[in-house]
């Protein structure tokens, strides 16, 4: 029997439609795995943590969290590393969320630590590299032996290759070389002492499924990730905020423009993106049409759309 | 470079269904490039599907001199990226058409070939595997369908490549597609399908080549889009079954509106993630351990109560009878639950570099359960080159055996070959809690039918 008559005939592609068994949609198979992993970890392990910034990613974390165990409480605590240079209206969002659902918050601050000597300020005054410490710090206070986080597979070639469950070492170190194969929806959360599990539950999910379940959830997020008009001036290729943290140089020149945040980092360093997308429905049709000229656009876009995934990586803290 | 912005909106609504496949190949096969087009050219797709379709009467593949785009460029940064110091392992990308979301394990062309396309393969619903047209069926060629077919993979798809530099010629894809169906045959595997590719030039990759018209099947991507995934195949065949994750019983605490609260006072529900099957309200249901039956009085989803829920979806089920379950329980059925085996002959894919020898106490997890094992016996070694089962002291890394296993619990496994997650086990490192290997239940005694030898 040739190869070509075994292949099944199929209409022209335009009436194509894949075969439909369960109806599930894609954000209902998503969202099941998000909420497996989830039950998983809490059964598993003595004292999961979730890295809670008030960014989109990890708010659908909670979200997906507080469905996995309806009626009951989501049983683990957040843990928010502050770096001193976070969006005040951010912060604010990160703490009433907490207090709506009624779970602990524990922040631990890199401003003590610069305050007491632990860590130094950088020269170039990112903050970033110098959450490590405190997280780890935190992670060992709480004796926490898993810790959710919220990041993607899609956000950049490094997590394309994290397990859902990522072993660390009591350094917090991932290693890339030697990760435990994952199989089937199989998780082994096993560890030594001193190691501990990251947890990405959303590892699957791009920027547009969040978004889109962020539209269909009806999930609350901060309000700057919504178009707003905002004092910004232009540094490599992005709109930078002027806060105390964030000052325009002389060369530089302010002006008002119509931004809004597809990631949410410190203020020293995460850029907005002009838009006019006020809406959840406004932001999804943007998340969709800029994934298609991400590759294709002009320059300036593709370096807004490299350092959004930078700084959005390093709001993931890992 | 692609200068103007499509301006279309895909149909990426909010229904559109998820597909999970893999790659296997050796580089040399053109995987890389394949990867690499099927990311480029389905992102055009979403472009503009009509243009898509003209463009394929007239254009030559996005390679070609005239098509603009370096394309070997995009894979090139890719394999760049992978040549600092991550090239082991296999990488998960994103990518969707108009009509589905898919997730791509790339697994990479490596000598660990077994251990990469296990992990990739087992959340597969389809893998392709290359093959470059010019060599036809090789070693790995057969190794990899070997697994593929252990695995059960639901859907196989062999990818003839390079037909560009065979000239296009239906003779010598026709050998080639003859190998393989002689090794399918030969391995029992279905559902296969053969398709030549330029992975180059795009042939048949999105659009069907025009410079293959003695193929009269669907491109690549039709049938990625087309083929149904493993769950929406299996939640109509395969009973149901659920393993327990946990109790929720929230005791008073709950999260309801305080005028509610008082409903919820005696809450317990089983949460879990459906493996298989259908479950509806009313349902008649058998659990274990203990076999005793009951009935679905309620079946939960934060806050919404559904008539009937499906693999794979997260519910909570609500029970007619107090029965004490907890972790590690299964709710299936009523009458379907195999009886509990506490040995099982499996096969076991052995990922780990410390080999295994008969008399090893491991950990096994099935569903939601863990417990210890004893590895009584190795039957034998698959030689993945005759497929024959040989003698074997010991399994090392990269082998597929098959062994007997001794459970300190009875659990009530099922053949692989009937259930797909009801079959599958993890072998677990007791001491530092590693994952060894991945297991298939074979055969599981049930303790009213012992195991003779």
């Amino acid at each position: 029997m040739s190869a070509a008559s075994e292949a099944p005939a199929l209409a022209p592609a335009g009436a194509l439609a894949p075969a439909r068994g369960h109806g599930l949609s894609q954000l209902d198979v998503l969202e099941s795995e998000a909420i497996h992993i989830i039950r998983e970890v809490v059964a598993e392990f003595e004292r999961p943590v979730l890295l809670f910034s008030g960014g989109k990613d990890s708010v659908v974390v909670l979200h997906l969290a507080s469905k996995a165990f309806w009626p009951a409480r989501v049983p683990f605590s957040l843990l928010h590393v502050d770096t001193g240079h976070n969006f005040p209206e951010v912060l604010a969002f990160r703490d009433a969320t907490a207090e709506r659902l009624g779970v602990r918050l524990a922040v631990a601050s890199v401003q003590d630590y610069i305050d007491d000597g632990r860590l130094l300020e950088r020269a170039d005054g990112t903050r970033n590299p110098l959450q490590t410490l405190p997280l780890l710090d935190a992670v060992a206070a709480g004796r926490h032996d898993a810790v959710f986080g919220g990041a993607r597979r899609d956000e950049d070639k490094a997590r394309a290759k994290e397990r859902i469950l990522s072993l660390r070492d009591e350094f917090g170190q991932w290693d890339p070389r030697n990760q435990r194969p994952e199989l089937w929806n199989l998780y082994n959360g096993r560890h030594t002492v001193g190691q501990h599990v990251r947890v990405f539950p959303i590892s699957n999910w791009t920027e547009l499924d969040v978004w889109r379940y962020i539209e269909r959830e009806g999930i609350e997020l901060p309000p700057l990730y919504y178009a707003h008009d905002r004092e910004v001036f232009a540094r490599d290729g992005m709109w930078r905020a002027v806060t105390p943290v964030s000052l325009p140089a002389p060369d530089e020149t302010v002006e008002t423009r119509r931004v809004r945040y597809r990631t949410v980092g410190d203020m020293s360093c995460t850029g907005a993106v002009e838009s006019d997308a006020a809406s959840v429905a406004a932001v999804v049709r943007e998340v969709t049409q800029s994934t298609l000229t991400e590759r294709g656009a002009t320059r300036a876009d593709d370096r807004i759309s490299e350092a959004a995934m930078e700084d959005r990586k390093r709001d993931g803290y890992f | 470079m692609t200068t103007t912005a499509p301006t279309r909106e895909p149909a990426l609504s909010a229904r559109a269904t998820l597909f999970r496949f893999a790659t296997a190949g050796s580089v040399d096969d053109g995987k890389s490039t394949l990867v690499g087009r099927l990311l480029h050219d389905s992102k055009a797709i979403l472009a503009d599907t009509l243009d898509a379709v003209t463009r394929t009467s007239t254009e030559r593949g996005f390679g070609g001199a005239g098509g603009g785009i370096d394309f070997a460029l995009l894979t090139d940064g890719l394999r760049a990226e992978r040549e600092q110091g991550i090239t082991i392992d296999v990488a998960y990308r994103y990518f969707a058409t108009d009509r589905r979301t898919f997730i791509l394990a790339d697994c990479p062309g490596h000598v660990q070939y077994t251990r990469n396309m296990v992990t990739g393969a087992t959340t597969a619903d389809a893998v392709v595997v290359l093959i470059d047209g010019r060599k036809g069926v090789l070693e790995q060629t057969r190794r990899h369908l070997s697994v593929l077919q252990l695995l059960r993979v639901p859907h196989v798809i062999v990818a003839v490549n390079k037909i560009d530099l065979l000239g296009f010629d239906e003779g010598a894809f026709a050998g080639v597609a003859a190998q393989v169906d002689d090794l399918t045959a030969e391995l029992g595997l279905a559902n296969v399908h053969i398709i030549p590719v330029s992975a180059l030039e795009g042939d048949n990759v999105v659009d069907r080549s025009p410079r293959t018209p003695w193929y009269s099947g669907p491109s690549l991507i039709e049938l990625l889009e087309a083929l149904p995934a493993t769950d929406e195949v299996e939640a109509e065949v395969e009973e149901f079954r659920l393993p327990v994750q946990l109790v929720i019983r929230p005791q008073g605490a709950v999260v309801v509106p305080e005028e509610d609260a008082e409903d919820y006072r005696d809450y317990r529900a089983y949460a879990g993630q459906i493996a298989s099957g259908t479950v509806r309200v009313g349902d008649t249901v058998t659990v274990s351990p203990g076999g005793a039956s009951t009935v679905v009085t309620g079946i939960d989803f934060a806050g919404a109560t559904l008539e009937e829920a499906v693999a794979p979806q997260s519910v909570a089920l609500r029970l007619r009878d107090d029965l004490d379950l907890a972790r590690g329980a299964v709710i299936a059925a009523g009458g379907t639950l195999p009886e509990p085996s506490r040995e099982v002959t499996a096969s076991l894919f052995w990922l780990d570099p410390r080999p295994l020898l008969p008399g090893a106490r491991v950990l096994v997890k099935s569903g939601t359960a863990t417990v210890q094992a004893l590895v009584t016996s190795i039957a034998g070694r698959r030689n993945l080159d005759t497929l024959a089962l040989e003698p074997t002291e010991r399994l090392e890394v990269n082998d597929i055996g098959t062994a007997s296993l001794r459970l300190a619990s009875a659990l009530p496994l099922e053949p692989f070959a009937v259930n797909r997650r009801a079959g599958a086990f993890l072998v677990i490192s007791p001491s530092d809690g590693g994952t060894l290997a991945a297991g298939t239940v074979l055969t599981p005694h049930s303790d009213a039918d012992p195991l003779k030898g």
